[in-house]
């Protein structure tokens, strides 16, 4: 598969890289602890058992991985098409409040109904929050980047507007709507697995986690396989080839934009109708812009995406757990180390790109030579 | 430190020089001395390792192994600024100039001296005017450069080079880009900097010009040095037998063409450059089955948009365009780049890495550009990836395409082997009338007389064939009429047999032919 060509071998820029990145971020977080006066190797153990260590633990680390794959999926997709979707984050709150109007729309009745409007909504949402940018820069030649970020602050007031006006919870004072009706609801892997006659705790894990992974496959399927995904890399990598291919730099941009916008849309299904069951204003939290270190340390590949989303859901999970433990590593050191891997990871992915490059040609001369 | 078994004289020496990438040897151990104050010609296949070897002697790359010597000292640069400082200059095939600046702002670019650029500017002016009166330049100091030709703007980075204290020049392509008449100009001023003393790297490929300028000369072939000669002691014909290593036949059999009807005809065509400016002028050409029309001109006389108002890809502002007698391109309606192929207008675009493939994508992906929608290629939106894998392996083994592996990325095939590419691809599905923009480009010459070949084979098929083309010899090699280009306008169409350098070289400055008779009837 041809996206995101790059110079090195594929072993070398899949998994060397990101491995190293990660251990760099890892031994600064490690200097950190150790300043503080704690055991780094400690807090590390610590992390991966609260990531992986209980089932209701790695219950709640793939429910953060799901929100990960859905912004790292749809930030790669923009990216493959040649622009930088940072608005991630809006084109979710929007996508959240989409599924919410769907899900009332449709009232009460049957869960498969009420659950398929609800992705629809949230999909359609996005997209078309996705979609004003995308005119924008195709058309009026507004720079995506500037657009999509100032269309984050909109996305946040106009979900407050609703969250404190026409959906607010009757009689309630904070920025949430009502409860979703009960159909409207995204079952539990718990619970499914129960089906299956295995008992697993109970977490916010659900059945978002396979459509996400199902999204990933489709991502993959449509860059690699289809005529549309072909199109869509020419016009990232090249605009004037696109051209030349008889291709549409406008259309592509509109339409790539859309599926990106679709898919941070989708995020609201794994928190909001497979978790809280309501709209709650600035259910987001962020993980619109860690989609983008997302979706860089897994290179931009939907399998790398995936992977890389698991590794950032178990530092949420497991970074909340070490706090419980050890009380001078509070939040903000977790955040630190969250910070620390998302700018080795995500900002600085080819920190050590030269230095492999240079020791892999060395390498190569001396069996050669 | 060994002692130097050389003699001193050399400027600038390589000792075995390697280089690799990845798996390719760019540079295996060349050897080359240049001697001060003598012109040094180096010619080679695209692909051979020209580029590789001058980029290290300048401090882009480092070498693997082995050493660079300037005026007999060891040296190792890390960048370009380290070879400037032992007197090295450059002058790159693509000019390394900020367009909006004047001449002097250039050229003290990164050199300015001072803080106060006006100070800079007063010092750097009079240290200018003694270089321009001992070298014979006369630059338009305060022009931005934007506004000059090609030929003055190459001087200026001449003399950038010469106000940074080069002593070796090293030239990469210089006349790429330049009418005859520039290239005279061009000759004289190396012949001068030889005569004061400079030393000077001339890297070409075309040979009689090597053979015009230089006293010494050196072919690579494949990453190796493989031969060394005195400019007098050999030819044209033995340099090029060198760099290809087989005897080259250029000539190719042109049956008599037979005129037909129309296949292309362009009406007072006019259209609009991308900054707005008036690009075509009442351009109208005719292109019959069964001719080569070739275009002549200094790059940037409208050519570029002559090629893209015939295939689709910018619409006229006034006139139009037919194909097989059908509108493609007017006012009205624009025929878009697929319908057009379907129609059988096949497209090689001039420049091939900017909008003739995609550099970062495998070459099998690039055999489907602007047929990604043709039924072989996909069905119901999903690529057919085996049929494609299959067309790319013929593709490859008819144009024999090395190495044989469609799924390195295009841009690591050599500029012949990326064009072979392309050709195949625009051939593939008989095309009536196939557009070609600068068909060997960067192409070597093994290459080229494959391509002149096809071109001609084309021809005697029946196909219109419509090439544009900076290499005049090129033109007169493969066209039947020969239409110059000056300023968005024709100056003048010729038939080949009437044609000549001096003529084109004087069209393609502006003048139109003298003889009325030598004008072959226009189309329109």
């Amino acid at each position: 598969m041809a996206v995101g060509a790059k110079k090195l071998p594929w072993w070398a820029d899949g998994i060397l890289l990101p491995t190293l990145n990660l251990l760099a971020a890892f031994l600064v977080s490690g200097i950190v602890i150790f300043a503080m006066g704690e055991s780094p190797l400690e807090v590390l153990s610590l992390l991966v058992a609260g990531a992986f260590g209980f089932e209701e633990g790695i219950s709640y680390t793939f429910y953060y991985a799901t929100n990960f794959i859905f912004t790292g999926l749809a930030v790669s997709l923009a990216f493959h098409a040649g622009h930088f979707n940072i608005g991630g984050e809006g084109q979710a709150m929007i996508g959240g409040l989409g599924l919410a109007l769907a899900v009332f729309m449709v009232g009460d009745g049957s869960p498969f109904f009420a659950v398929t409007m609800g992705i629809i909504g949230a999909a359609a949402f996005g997209a078309a929050w996705a979609y004003i940018p995308a005119y924008l820069q195709a058309k009026r030649g507004s720079h995506i980047v500037i657009t999509t970020i100032m269309f984050n602050f909109i996305a946040s007031a106009l979900l407050a507007y609703f969250l404190v006006g026409p959906l607010q919870r009757p009689g309630g004072q904070m920025p949430e709507s009502a409860d979703f009706p009960a159909s409207a609801s995204l079952v539990g892997i718990h619970e499914m697995l129960a089906g299956l006659g295995i008992t697993f705790e109970e977490g916010p894990m659900n059945i978002s986690l396979l459509i996400a992974l199902l999204c990933a496959v489709g991502v993959w399927f449509l860059l690699a396989r289809t005529r549309f995904g072909y199109e869509l890399r020419v016009v990232g990598q090249n605009q004037n080839a696109a051209r030349f291919g008889g291709i549409s730099v406008s259309r592509m941009t509109i339409v790539a934009m859309m599926i990106s916008g679709a898919l941070a849309g989708m995020m609201g299904l794994n928190e909001l109708l497979g978790d809280q069951h309501r709209l709650v204003g600035g259910f987001t939290q962020g993980y619109g812009f860690v989609g983008i270190a997302v979706a860089f340390m897994g290179r931009n590949h939907p399998l790398g995406i995936v992977l890389a989303s698991v590794l950032f859901g178990a530092l949420y999970q497991g970074g909340s757990e070490i706090s419980f433990e050890i009380s001078t590593i509070t939040n903000d050191v977790i955040i630190m180390i969250q910070g620390l891997v998302i700018l080795f990871a995500g900002a600085m992915p080819h920190l050590f790109k030269g230095m492999i490059d240079m020791i892999l040609g060395k390498l190569a001369g001396r069996v050669a030579a | 430190m060994a002692q130097s078994p050389q003699p001193m004289s050399f400027a600038i020496e390589a000792r075995d020089i390697c280089k690799r990438f990845g798996e390719v040897r760019a540079n295996d151990c060349i050897s080359l001395g240049i001697e001060g104050g003598t012109i040094h010609g180096m010619v080679g296949e695209n692909g051979a390792g020209k580029s590789t070897l001058l980029k290290m002697l300048f401090g882009f790359y480092t070498p693997d192994s082995g050493e660079i010597l300037v005026c007999g000292k060891p040296v190792s640069f890390v960048s370009p600024a380290n070879a400037m400082a032992c007197g090295i200059g450059m002058v790159h095939q693509h000019f390394m100039l900020v367009e909006p600046f004047t001449v002097l702002e250039n050229i003290i670019l990164g050199a300015e001296g001072s803080h106060n650029l006006g100070v800079a500017k007063t010092a750097a002016r009079a240290t200018l005017l003694e270089l321009e009166e001992k070298f014979g330049f006369d630059l338009p100091l305060d022009e931005p450069v934007e506004n000059l030709a090609v030929g003055v703007r190459q001087r200026a980075e001449i003399l950038k080079a010469l106000y940074k204290g080069a002593e070796i020049l090293i030239l990469d392509e210089p006349t790429a880009v330049l009418t005859p008449q520039e290239c005279d100009q061009l000759f004289a001023l190396v012949k001068l900097l030889k005569e004061q003393g400079k030393t000077i790297l001339f890297v070409t490929h075309k040979l009689h010009e090597i053979m015009a300028v230089t006293d010494d000369i050196t072919v690579i072939r494949a990453g190796k040095v493989v031969a060394a000669r005195k400019t007098c002691e050999t030819s044209a014909a033995e340099l090029a037998e060198l760099m290809v290593g087989a005897k080259v036949v250029r000539e190719v059999a042109r049956e008599k063409h037979k005129e037909d009807t129309a296949r292309l005809v362009l009406r007072a065509v006019c259209c609009a450059n991308d900054q707005g400016r008036e690009a075509l002028k009442n351009v109208s050409l005719e292109v019959r089955n069964g001719e080569v029309l070739g275009i002549a001109g200094v790059a940037g006389n409208g050519q570029t948009e002559l090629l893209e108002v015939i295939t689709g890809l910018r619409a006229v502002t006034a006139g139009s365009i037919e194909v097989s007698g059908a509108v493609v391109n007017s006012c009205e309606h624009k025929t878009d780049a697929i319908a057009l192929r379907r129609m059988g207008v096949a497209h090689v675009a001039e420049d091939r890495l900017k909008t003739g493939v995609v550099e970062s994508m495998p070459a099998l992906d690039n055999i489907i550009l602007g047929y990604q929608r043709e039924p072989d290629f996909s069905s119901n939106g999903i690529l057919r990836l085996n049929n494609i894998a299959n067309k790319a392996a013929d593709y490859f083994e008819s144009q024999d395409v090395r190495p044989r592996n469609p799924n390195l990325k295009i841009g690591s095939f050599s500029g012949g082997n990326q064009q072979k590419i392309v050709i195949a691809r625009e051939i593939a599905r008989d095309p009536q009338l196939l557009v070609i923009g600068q068909p060997t480009r960067g192409v070597d010459i093994g290459a080229v007389t494959k391509i002149h070949d096809q071109i001609t084979e084309l021809r005697n098929a029946g196909k219109a064939l419509l090439v544009v083309s900076a290499d005049l010899d090129e033109l007169l090699a493969i066209s039947d009429r020969i239409a110059v280009m000056c300023e968005g306008e024709i100056m003048g169409t010729l038939v080949v047999e009437d044609a000549d350098e001096r003529t084109l070289g004087l069209m393609m400055a502006g003048q139109r032919p003298e003889h009325g008779s030598a004008v072959a009837k226009e189309a329109g």
